[in-house]
């Protein structure tokens, strides 16, 4: 027996964060590249897809019947040019771990989401996006190269510019296994951030402030609360900010500049009552967190954790939504179609879905990867509980708003799309087909997601 | 695959002309569902039943509904007819909705009228569902929903016949889905009251009395929340629990 074979787990019940539908694989965890190549090799007519830390929100990370495999094993920190600023590092180490061992160096991974329990693999698989977007695109922005197990066994080093690049960065791990990648740093002389904080009244202002000196920002983002009603729709709270210069800490801090101290509270327990998510208790914690920001402040010191993850802190907080799960909606829509994001906003706030705090962001210009999510225009990202009735005909409703204005929705978030709608959302759609067919002719990768919209 | 609210892209009726198995197809092709297959017995009803399902969505071509031979009274054919819809691809949903109701007046009297309503009810629902059992369990995925009845759920001297072959329908539905617990498939058993449809036409109506359209709808959304057990009109849990309780004494005394 090989050592794939003996590290393949029992199966279970595999599901995203948001924990909506189900499927059952068998897990394999390989922990080393042979073992990766020999469970691929293993995978049997279901196929099989590679898996991070199962932080997409929907069925990108399963597969239904056939194989997962756990990338989390191979997680080894390959090397690091501390003057470069580059690392070479496995597809399983998260980028929790590389702030751990980077940050005393002076370096900061490029680009980082809103939750530091993310792999590599994942980030380039997802080609995911951060409050930097504006400035420094998204995750395969700065990927210089990465090995790629591919469906005929082999291990192919991937450049940028090339069509297997641009097809893996945002190809929700169906081009193939990432084993490895290179990935330039951002130097950084201290841990903490320096953050302004201000209140926008409603949406048009929220849009006006973020329009008006976003440039001025390494990292923006708004929270915005869609449970307020009437002239009050779309209030939000801005926080922008860069890191902290080492001039710009207090004398104590100074002496250990560099540290990386994440907070973690107790975990969100397992069962949690349904009135919690109800429309009043919702919309009374969106007030509070409304009313306790402050109306204008700057160059507030902030660790990294509370800037970038504060979701992090409570692990497994996706436990809140209870046994029905949750969706998280994202979407952009271009610059110029700000009538569809005003409508859009205007209709989540009539219906009163309960959501806490929803995200919007301004993104730059597109990035290359042939599925990758950004384009320049705006983005906005909320969580909705799963058990709210209508809300699968209310999404394909907004998916219309989306699609008819030249928007999408993010992969990485969707649990729910209709394989019709990404036809129209993804304009490069078929040169990823044409490429997943001529690279993976028997489709050895496959995934939920993939059956689910045909990719 | 379902999405994160359970709807199936495909579905498999076994039962192609039931009146609930189609009103539950309509209501899917209404949201994912763009591959149904409708199982019976070779007739124009199951091939106008699929082509009013195509028609549901004319302007694109977009469902493909696909007829299959297939008889609940004729076990051994059903390994073959149900594997060449697996082979087409997966199925994300199959729902067991054949069934007869028989006269249980003139069926006391022919025992062989009797063992017909068990052999369709039960015996090929076994046969049928252990099948589609095995395939859902091969995809990781997919629900399995069963359409019982509250008939077997307290047995009457009115209609026992067919009322024991869906209390033993109901039981071997309730093992299976125990059976296939943690293998990605759902079972679900769904247990209408009395349904206005052309089986039940000239009977006298039982009080709450349902429709196929109201189980459609109750089926959708315990596909959504992935239950167990399904009443249909959902108080007739409450009812049905009342009625178990009742001593056998009374109980035949009834007017039910
Ligand atoms: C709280 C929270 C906040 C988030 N914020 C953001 C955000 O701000 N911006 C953003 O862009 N995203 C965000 N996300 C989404 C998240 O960044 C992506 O879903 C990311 O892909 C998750 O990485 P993972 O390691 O958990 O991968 P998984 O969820 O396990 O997998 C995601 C995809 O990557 C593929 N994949 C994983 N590893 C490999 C590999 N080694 N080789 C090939 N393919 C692979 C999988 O097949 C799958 O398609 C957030 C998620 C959460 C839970």
């Amino acid at each position: 027996m090989s050592d794939a074979e003996t590290s393949t787990e029992p199966a279970g019940p595999v599901t995203g964060w948001g924990r909506t539908a189900p499927s059952v694989a068998r897990l394999v965890r390989p922990r080393s590249y042979e073992e990766a190549a020999a469970a691929v090799r293993a995978c049997g007519t279901r196929g099989g897809i590679a898996r991070g830390l199962g932080r997409a929100y929907g069925d990108a990370a399963q597969n239904a019947g056939g194989a997962v495999l756990d990338m989390t094993g191979l997680a080894r920190i390959r090397s690091i040019d501390a003057d470069a600023g580059l690392v070479v590092c496995d597809a399983g180490v998260s980028l929790h771990r590389l702030m751990e061992v980077l940050l005393p160096l002076g370096w900061f991974v490029p680009v980082t989401p809103g939750t530091r329990y993310v792999t590599v693999g994942g980030a380039i698989g997802a080609d995911i996006h951060g409050k930097n977007h504006h400035v420094s695109g998204s995750f395969g922005r700065h990927v210089r190269a990465f090995d790629l197990l591919t469906a005929d066994g082999t291990i192919r080093t991937v450049l940028p510019g090339t069509d297997l690049f641009d097809a893996t960065t945002g190809g929700m791990g169906l081009t193939g296994v990432i084993l490895s990648a290179t990935v330039q740093l951002l130097p950084v002389e201290t841990s903490l951030m320096s953050v302004d904080t201000e209140r926008a009244t409603d949406l048009d202002d929220l849009m006006a402030r973020l329009t008006a000196n976003d440039h001025g920002y390494r990292y923006s983002v708004a929270w915005i609360d869609l449970l307020a009603r009437g002239a009050a729709t779309g209030r939000a709270v801005l926080t922008r900010g860069d890191h902290a210069p080492y001039d710009a800490l207090p004398r104590r801090a100074r002496r250990d500049p560099l540290a990386f101290r994440p907070g973690r509270l107790p975990a969100a327990p397992a069962f949690v009552p349904d009135g919690l998510l109800s429309r009043p208790a919702v919309g009374l914690f969106n007030e509070l967190w409304y009313r306790r920001a402050p109306r204008h402040r700057t160059g507030e010191l902030q660790r990294l954790s509370a800037f970038f993850h504060p979701l992090d802190g409570v692990p497994h907080w996706n436990r809140v939504y209870g046994r029905a799960g949750f969706v998280q909606y994202q979407f952009v829509v271009g610059y110029g179609r700000e009538d569809t994001l005003r409508r859009i906003v205007r209709r989540i706030a009539r219906r009163g879905c309960p959501s806490f705090l929803a995200v919007l962001k301004r993104f730059g210009e597109g990035d290359p990867g042939w599925l990758s999510f950004p384009m320049p225009g705006w983005t906005l990202a909320l969580d909705i509980p799963a058990g709210l009735t209508g809300l699968g005909a209310f999404l394909d409703e907004l998916d219309e708003e989306v699609a008819g204005a030249g928007g999408r929705v993010y992969l990485a978030k969707d649990s729910r799309l209709r394989p019709d709608a990404l036809r129209v959302m993804y304009p490069r759609l078929p040169d990823f087909l044409d490429l997943r067919a001529e690279l993976d002719p028997r489709a050895v990768f496959t995934s939920d997601l993939a059956r689910r919209l045909g990719l | 695959m379902k999405d994160a609210f359970g709807a199936p892209q495909s579905l498999l009726v076994l039962g192609g002309t039931s009146e609930i198995g189609l009103a539950t197809a309509r209501r899917l092709v209404a949201r994912r569902t763009r591959t149904v297959w409708l199982a019976g017995r070779p007739s124009p009803d199951l091939e106008a039943a699929a082509a009013a399902l195509r028609g549901l969505r004319p302007e694109t071509d977009a469902v493909t509904v696909r007829t299959v031979p297939f008889d609940a009274l004729d076990p051994s054919a059903h390994e073959e007819a149900l594997g060449k819809v697996f082979a087409e691809g997966d199925v994300d949903m199959v729902l067991l909705a054949f069934g007869v109701l028989g006269d249980q007046g003139r069926d006391e009297a022919a025992p062989l009228a009797a063992v017909r309503v068990a052999q369709t009810n039960y015996t090929g629902a076994v046969s049928a569902g252990l099948i589609c059992a095995n395939a859902l369990r091969a995809q990781g995925h997919g629900s399995l929903v069963v359409l019982s009845s509250v008939a077997g759920e307290r047995v009457r001297r009115a209609n026992f016949i067919y009322g024991s072959s869906k209390a033993g329908l109901d039981a071997f539905a309730q093992g299976l889905g125990d059976a296939l617990h943690g293998s990605g498939v759902h079972v679900m058993v769904v247990r209408p009251g009395f349904v206005r449809t052309r089986m039940t036409a000239g009977l006298t109506e039982a009080p709450m009395a349902t429709t196929p359209e109201a189980v459609a709808h109750a089926i959708e959304q315990g596909l959504w929340r992935r239950s167990e057990t399904v009443w249909v009109p959902g108080a007739m849990r409450l009812v049905m629990s009342a009625l178990r309780h009742v001593p056998r004494t009374v109980f035949r005394r009834l007017p039910l």
